[in-house]
């Protein structure tokens, strides 16, 4: 439990915005390099750590991808505005939850690139048009104390403007802060290849912290294309339930994690890891999908020729806000659902959750 | 006399209590670190029956007017008013806070600071017009993560962030009065042969001026100031059409000094006193724009019989709100027209002709 905290706390507090993450990236290489035996970077940034499997003499070598994106949604400068800074979101953002919030702006002005905290502004109401409503993103500010012409050297139009609030424990299981979206699966996949250093198993694993998720998925499309593996399995925070999100999209924080179900994942697969799951006892719910999964299973079930893709699901709350909130003990169970899933690829997986299962039960010579 | 400056020790000051907790009613641990600043030094201290920390000279004399300083300890915040389950509790706010700046905020809670956050639904269920609307304080929840222990309805709860100083910058909870709290300490310091002065470090400003109220009553000053934060709201339109042309006060142009506001018409003499010393010793300051809002002073000048009070005031932006920008050049020119302005008080002043 203690290593989940340290990683997601220290991943947490890395910045690593869509198309921009290099410097989460570094801290995963470092977990990686002692627990795959390469670790490579993608074209695009995503990472690639390797684990080796004992693939059987004569068998085609088979492949299991398992993906969790690495990127963080943020801020991005649009305009120099006196002495003060105008910006779009990178990623989702509801402008409502901006106002006092202390950020960092990464200014590139002078070539190498300087962190300055700031904090975003909502003008006076005095010098806007009468509102009753919330504050749109265009007329917030950014504020680094700066007069005009120091701002003008620093900051360029595209500097990126990360948050600027460290994580909070709560209890002893509990993580709170920016970015848990989805340092918390990569923490559950580093926390697997972890636990499992010593151990082969039968296949090859791929674990990739993919990149560009919040944006265009371009993380997930390559490394699923280059790679081209026999399986894939995404990893990616879900909603959990909090105060007005308590639909049936939601699902309680701490009481388990999440299998997707829907046309972006493969029905086989899918039951196969519920089922393994029941057996090591993890709790699971079967979150319904309808249509796209807002993930990175989206573009990675369709690589190449098509690849069966389940997606699982990290419960989180007030995503897309600095103070998301997540359970350890939910990435404990992610980490040891891979575990399990990683533990029955044999020469025979494939067959065992092949379409019309039923009648195909895996038993069928190759 | 040599004129004060903003040293590191000041700066420690600061910022340890702008890092406290006092939401008002609940001023405890920023009255702590008063009263220990306090030992030693050659004054009567007392705790009064509000909570405000009351100190007087050992000695009257009478031949010198006793000048009172004000600053208020207590901040904005919030109350749990109950305990919802899974570690989610509803709040009140105590103080103007506008709920706007609520979601996505770090919280400490409970004499304990246990950490807890206000969060908001996520961007994916919400609606345009969801996101276009306000989210009111009832909507909002405080959610320590975990059935809370040792918090209970009634407990107060403040923002989480710890203050930073970059550069000229000061970026902090609470500058609104915890500087006002520093300039009192630093200004016992120094000496004025020519007047005495009682301090009042007071409870319950954001919720009416009461502290200040039974202070000035019981100190019974000849003059009053009071030092607060005053807000500058020097932000530009969003499309320049609308010129801004109430701001208030604006950062970096030294301390605010009062004449019309809400509750107080400011002494002119004592007016044009700070003005005359802010230009004689080449002290940057304003005048804070009259108008609406107000200080202690609104409570101080009505004491008794009447007391000649002004307000001088440090500018900051984002007033009431998790994190708040002043300047530390605006701070030392506090510190400084104030030491100026009271090495040259007397009951001179007094006897003046009012305007």
């Amino acid at each position: 439990m203690q290593y989940i905290k340290t990683l997601l706390k220290k991943l947490m507090d890395a910045p690593g915005l869509s198309g921009f993450e290099t410097p989460v990236a570094d801290l995963i290489r470092h977990e990686w390099e002692d627990t795959c035996d390469e670790v490579t970077v993608s074209k695009v940034g995503s990472l690639h750590g390797l684990k080796k499997g004992a693939q059987p003499v004569g068998h085609k070598a088979r492949s299991v991808l398992i993906a969790a994106h690495m990127d963080a949604i943020g801020m991005m400068v649009t305009e120099l505005h006196g002495s003060f800074l105008r910006f779009t979101d990178v990623g989702g953002i509801d402008p409502r939850i901006l106002p006092g919030t202390p950020v960092t702006v990464h200014c590139s002005g002078h070539g190498e690139v300087i962190q300055r905290p700031g904090v975003i502004a909502s003008p006076h109401p005095r010098a806007m048009a009468p509102t009753n409503g919330s504050i749109p993103m265009n007329e917030l500010l950014v504020d680094l104390g700066m007069v005009e012409a120091e701002l003008k050297s620093q900051v360029q139009i595209g500097d990126l403007i990360s948050f600027n609030t460290h994580p909070m424990e709560h209890g002893s299981d509990v993580i709170s802060g920016h970015s848990a979206d989805n340092r918390a699966s990569v923490t559950a996949l580093s926390t697997f290849l972890r636990n499992n250093k010593n151990r082969q198993f039968g296949w090859d694993v791929l674990a990739v912290a993919t990149s560009q998720e919040e944006t265009n998925f371009a993380g997930a499309y390559t490394s699923s294309r280059s790679a081209s593996p026999d399986l894939a399995i995404v990893i990616d925070v879900t909603f959990a339930k909090g105060p007005g999100s308590n639909d049936w999209k939601t699902y309680a924080s701490g009481k388990g994690i999440t299998l997707g179900l829907g046309p972006n994942i493969h029905t086989g697969f899918m039951r196969k890891v519920k089922s393994i799951a029941e057996e090591i006892e993890i709790p699971i719910s079967v979150e319904p999908m309808p249509k796209h999964s807002g993930t990175d299973a989206y573009a990675v079930q369709v690589a190449n020729a098509g690849i069966p893709t389940i997606v699982i699901g990290i419960p989180l709350k007030y995503m897309h806000t600095p103070v998301e909130m997540v359970n350890i003990t939910d990435i404990k169970r992610t980490a040891k659902l891979l575990e399990g899933i990683c533990s029955e690829l044999d020469d025979k997986f494939l067959k065992k959750i092949a379409w019309d299962h039923e009648e195909n039960d895996g038993t069928a010579e190759d | 006399m040599e004129l004060p400056k903003i040293e590191q020790r000041h700066k420690d000051l600061l910022e340890k209590l702008c890092n406290a907790a006092g939401v008002s009613g609940h001023e405890d641990e920023v009255r702590k670190i008063v009263l220990a600043e306090l030992k030693g030094k050659h004054l009567n201290v007392r705790t009064d029956a509000l909570g405000s920390v009351i100190a007087t000279p050992k000695q009257r004399d009478a031949s010198k007017p006793l000048v009172m300083l004000d600053a208020h300890m207590d901040e904005v915040g919030f109350m749990l008013v109950s305990d919802d389950g899974d570690g989610l509790y509803s709040f009140e706010l105590v103080g103007g806070i506008d709920p706007r700046s609520l979601p996505g905020k770090q919280v400490l809670v409970g004499n304990d600071k246990v950490p807890g956050v206000i969060g908001a639904k996520p961007i994916h269920l919400t609606t345009a017009d969801e996101r276009a609307g306000k989210l009111s304080v009832e909507s909002l929840k405080i959610d320590v993560g975990t059935k809370g222990k040792n918090i209970q309805p009634g407990d107060r709860a403040v923002f989480a962030t710890k203050l930073m100083y970059v550069e000229d910058n000061i970026f902090a909870k609470a500058i609104d009065d915890r500087i006002g709290v520093a300039i009192l300490l630093q200004m016992m310091e120094l000496e004025f042969p020519n007047i005495q002065l009682a301090y009042s470090f007071s409870v319950q400003e954001e919720i009416g001026l009461r502290g200040a109220k039974v202070a000035a009553q019981s100190i019974d000053p000849d003059f009053a100031i009071a030092i607060d934060a005053t807000p500058a709201y020097d932000h530009p339109s969003p499309d320049g059409s609308i010129e801004n042309s109430y701001y208030n006060t604006k950062i970096g142009l030294g301390p605010a000094i009062y004449t019309y506001d809400g509750s107080t018409l400011n002494d002119p003499r004592l007016v044009t006193l700070f003005k005359r010393v802010g230009e004689e010793e080449k002290i940057t300051y304003q005048l804070r724009q009259p108008g609406g809002g107000g200080t202690n002073g609104g409570s101080i000048h009505r004491a008794n019989g009447g007391v000649p009070t002004i307000s001088i005031s440090v500018p900051h932006r984002y007033t009431h709100t998790a994190i708040l920008l002043s300047k530390l050049t605006d701070w030392e020119s506090s510190v400084r027209l104030l030491a100026a302005g009271l090495s040259k008080m007397s009951y001179e002043l007094t006897k003046q002709p009012r305007p």
